[in-house]
């Protein structure tokens, strides 16, 4: 069996990745350098960003929530908790009737049951949950994995503007609501 | 160590044991540890565009002492099933055959361990004590995946102990001794036509022999492309899978020994040993520069092992013993005609 | 068969426990292997039950649903953006794929199409997704093999792909992506010079395999000749994709029977191998990565603008009726039969998986091989275990 030209190609092809690892800069710099020439990233010293539409953390504007209650009804996985309550709000004109709000006392969401799926996000009609990048938030206790109110309202803080589209779409961007 | 001879000389036996014994465990277990972190943990990792392990020590370099401490700590288990005593004897009968090799080899003019007229072939004999330590793994774990890489080790390793031998005669006609250390001084005064620039390394002259010796030396390690017995994603480990904490590191630090002591013997029977041209072999200087040459050696044949370990699939059985029955050992045997003819020619 | 007496039946069944009962006291027929479910080599939990003569394989008995996880039962419970998020978790390598056969077949009966761009995007993410996962097994199978080497650089050129998923969709494995009438959102700015550069480096990861493990010589004599499937015995056994094209089948359901994908509009071609044995299985797949990565490229040079969404109600009520659409998934030809009675839910949703019919030919053709061939086969079928479970 002709065993060589194949095998030898191979090792060209092994040999060549280690080449290109160590010396990252070619015949320009012969001094070995792996750490920049290898295609893995050393975390947690460093950290790769993600994308600003990765799915991370769910935050909650609280603002605009209104506790209709569509997005703990859609959830999949019923990891959303939403106790609200009505109450009067002055009338929005002198001399008018009071109007009738909804106020929000518990939004909570389990991220030890959520799957990320985002459905929450698109199903909720005043756009009051955003999706944020962020994804280093694992806790010792699965517990503490049940965030509350506040700590969905300081996820705000790291929700990114939405992006700009592709030349030929015809969506139009969102503003994300300022903390 | 400047004057060898005379140190040895001025000590008592038991004294002169002792140090041999210390010498022979440090040069095992010191090359096992260099090749493994060289090798396994970082030149592998370049080659697959990653670092290897970076957080234990400065790059990674205390990764080896973190993996022995890891394995210290783990249970000793013992199938219920197993034959006890074989279960248990195994990982020393492979390790005894590895510092057995270690001591034919020299390292300088004056360091070597024992200096015997068939070092050679000492070797040679003694390093097929390893395959029964793999059967004994093998049988004594009562488990079926072992059981068949115990088998097929077996097999393996009788049919390249042939290639393995049969290279080396080629070398000792050419040398005209089986000492080792008589090996390295035809290497080292020898020439090649005449011309005795860089002595007579035999993997020049000898060049079928070499590449023999290291496709044989490669299947004699059980490294891929001949891993059949390990063979991972078939037997999970082999005849090493039941075996865990220290008696599993046993195995791998022998697996790592023995490719460094068998590069060792390579390097002494076609590169040329510890000898270096340029350097008088007989020059005190080379008992120190003696050690770190033979490393260098052996690291750069370990390099070849690793790189074609880590490239290439694995043969079938079959396929691997129609190799060395039917392509390795008719091609040796011509080898040692030539190499006859030639000798007695020139 | 005609009817059987009751009688009949139970001494049947009597006289079979007592031939089990004598094999296993005598263990006549040789050492049974158990390819257990926590195995290196099974893509996850698939247990196969060999019985060896020596090295060889006398038969061999795959047992499914160690990852059973109730697809069918749980779409009977789920809303259709719900099910969309569920359906990702089938196959999970190449996820997009899952979801668009259930979105087409929920457009049908709804009577509603995508946009056009929509479609165009939506055939986009269907080929990435394809050139994630067939990426996958290229590594794979030499990983199999014995080669460490090549499965890291499948991993490590992948995650090109991947980026460039989530940078669309936000989820690298589960982009949750599709919607009845378009998909979610549009391409953010830059994504299709990134895309195109990310194919570039697929491209060069395509020729990288076939020096390294397509034209090893080992690996050739590791695959040819092994596990050779006949063209009618794999069609017989309902095998799909590219396994079944290895056998030199000119069937591809993209271009026999595109169904909302704008595969119709471009030019490309499908891959064929005469042999039939496992090199040809890893061949079809590699050239079919080059051709993905082609495709790509030309829709994302035709692109149409427009919208991303057709007019949709907020709250999704499916009209009552039955559609069946398949498509040619990454693995093989994965179809929805989907089942509505007008509410919110479906009623029932047939899922049929590619890689549930690819393995039904393992019995057949494990028959009289080593065991390390086994190995082999398994490699080059290539089956996702929640595809075969669900």
């Amino acid at each position: 069996m002709a065993l060589v030209p194949g095998l030898i190609k191979g090792l060209g092809v092994t040999g060549g990745t280690l080449l290109r690892t160590v010396f990252p800069d070619g015949w320009k710099k012969p001094i070995p350098n792996p750490v920049k020439g290898a295609e893995t990233v050393q975390y947690p010293h460093e950290k790769e960003a993600p994308p600003p539409r990765a799915r991370g953390v769910i935050a909650l504007h609280e603002e605009n929530c209104t506790a209709c209650m569509l997005c703990a009804r859609e959830c999949p996985d019923w990891c959303i908790y939403i106790e609200g309550h009505k109450e009067k709000a002055p009338p929005r004109r002198a001399g008018g009737k009071p109007r009738q709000v909804n106020a929000l006392d518990r939004f909570d969401i389990d991220y030890a049951l959520c799957m990320y799926c985002g459905i929450c996000v698109d199903v909720c009609p005043f756009e009051a949950l955003f999706w944020s990048p962020e994804y280093e938030f694992s806790e010792p206790r699965i517990a503490d994995l049940l965030h509350d109110k506040s700590r969905l309202a300081e996820w705000m803080e790291t929700v990114p503007d939405f992006e700009a589209y592709e030349a030929g779409s015809e969506a139009k961007v969102k503003k994300v609501p300022p903390t | 160590m400047i004057d060898a001879t005379i140190l040895l000389g001025e000590l008592a036996y038991w004294q002169q044991t002792s140090l041999r014994v210390v010498g022979g465990l440090a040069a095992v277990l010191l090359i096992a540890g260099t090749l493994v972190y060289l090798h396994l943990f970082k030149l592998v990792s370049f080659m697959q565009s990653r670092l290897g392990p970076m957080e234990a020590g400065p790059f990674g370099s205390l990764q080896l002492l973190a993996e022995v401490g890891k394995f210290l700590q783990k249970e000793d288990l013992v199938p219920r099933k197993a034959d006890r005593f074989v279960f248990l004897a195994a990982p020393f009968v492979v390790l005894v055959s590895t510092f057995l090799l270690v001591v034919v080899v020299p390292w300088g003019p004056d360091a070597w361990f024992i200096d015997s007229d068939v070092g050679i072939y000492l070797a040679m004999a003694v390093s097929s004590v390893s395959v029964i330590g793999i059967l004994m793994a093998g049988w004594g774990s009562a488990s079926k995946y072992s059981l068949l890489g115990g088998l097929r080790a077996t097999g393996q390793l009788i049919a390249y102990e042939l290639p393995l031998i049969l290279a080396v005669i080629g070398v000792v006609i050419q040398a005209g001794t089986m000492n080792m250390q008589g090996i390295v001084y035809a290497q080292a005064e020898g020439s090649i036509f005449g011309w005795a620039g860089i002595g007579n390394p035999y993997f020049l002259t000898q060049g079928v022999g070499f590449l023999l010796f290291m496709i044989a030396m490669q299947a004699e390690l059980t490294q891929t492309p001949f891993d059949m017995p390990i063979a991972e994603s078939e037997l999970v480990t082999g005849y090493m899978t039941e075996y865990s904490g220290m008696r599993f590191l046993l195995f791998f630090i022998g697996e790592f020994a023995t490719a460094g002591v068998f590069s060792a013997i390579a390097a002494v029977l076609f590169l040329g040993g510890w000898y270096i041209p340029g350097i008088d072999p007989d020059d005190n200087i080379m008992n120190v520069l003696g050690p770190l040459v033979m490393l260098t050696k052996v690291v750069g044949l370990t390099f070849l092992v690793f790189w074609f370990r880590f490239t290439f699939p694995r043969f079938r059985e079959d396929q691997l013993q129609k190799l060395a029955w039917k392509v390795l050992i008719p091609v040796a045997l011509a080898n040692i005609v030539v190499t006859g003819i030639l000798k007695v020619a020139f | 068969m005609t009817a059987i007496s009751d009688r009949e039946k139970l001494s049947y069944i009597a006289a079979q426990a007592a031939d089990a009962r004598i094999n296993l006291e005598l263990e006549t027929e040789g050492m049974t292997l158990n390819l257990g479910p926590q195995h290196p080599a099974t893509h996850g939990t698939l247990r196969i039950i060999a019985r060896l003569d020596g090295e060889q394989v006398i038969s061999a008995d795959p047992v499914m649903g160690y990852m059973h996880r109730g697809y069918e039962k749980l779409t009977e419970v789920r809303t259709y953006p719900q099910v969309t998020a569920l359906v990702n978790r089938i196959d999970w390598v190449g996820s997009f794929a899952n979801e668009v056969p259930f979105i087409l077949a929920a457009e049908k009966l709804m009577d509603v199409e995508a946009p056009p761009r929509a479609q165009w995007i939506r055939t986009v993410l269907f080929e990435l997704s394809r050139v994630a996962n067939i990426s996958l097994f290229l590594g794979d199978m030499a990983l199999q093999l014995g080669a460490t080497t090549p499965a890291f650089f499948a991993f490590r050129d992948r995650e090109h792909v991947l980026n460039q998923i989530e940078a669309v969709t936000g989820g690298r494995f589960h982009p949750n992506f599709d919607r009845i009438g378009g998909l979610k959102d549009d391409l953010p700015a830059g994504w299709i010079t990134e895309t195109k550069r990310a194919m570039r480096k697929m491209r060069q990861f395509c020729n990288e395999m076939e020096q390294l493990v397509l034209g090893n010589e080992i690996f050739a004599a590791r695959s040819r000749g092994i596990g050779i499937i006949p063209a009618d015995i794999g069609l017989s056994y309902g095998l799909s994709g590219a396994n079944i094209r290895a056998s030199g089948v000119d069937w591809d359901t993209r271009r026999d029977n595109p169904c909302g994908l704008v595969h119709g509009e471009l030019d490309w071609k499908v891959w064929t191998h005469p042999d039939g044995d496992s090199f040809a299985r890893f061949w079809v797949r590699l050239q079919e990565v080059r051709e993905s990565t082609k495709m790509i490229d030309q829709m994302l040079d035709g692109l149409p603008s427009g919208p991303i969404m057709a007019k949709v109600p907020r709250i999704i009520k499916v009209p009552a009726g039955e559609a069946y659409v398949e498509t040619e998934n990454p693995l093989g030809v994965m179809g929805y039969y989907v089942i509505s009675k007008g509410e919110l839910v479906p009623y029932r949703v047939k899922i049929r998986s590619a890689s549930f019919s690819n393995i039904s030919i393992a019995p057949w053709l494990l028959k009289g091989v080593y065991v390390p061939d086994i190995i082999t086969i398994l490699a080059s079928l290539y089956f996702i275990l929640g595809d075969i479970d669900r």
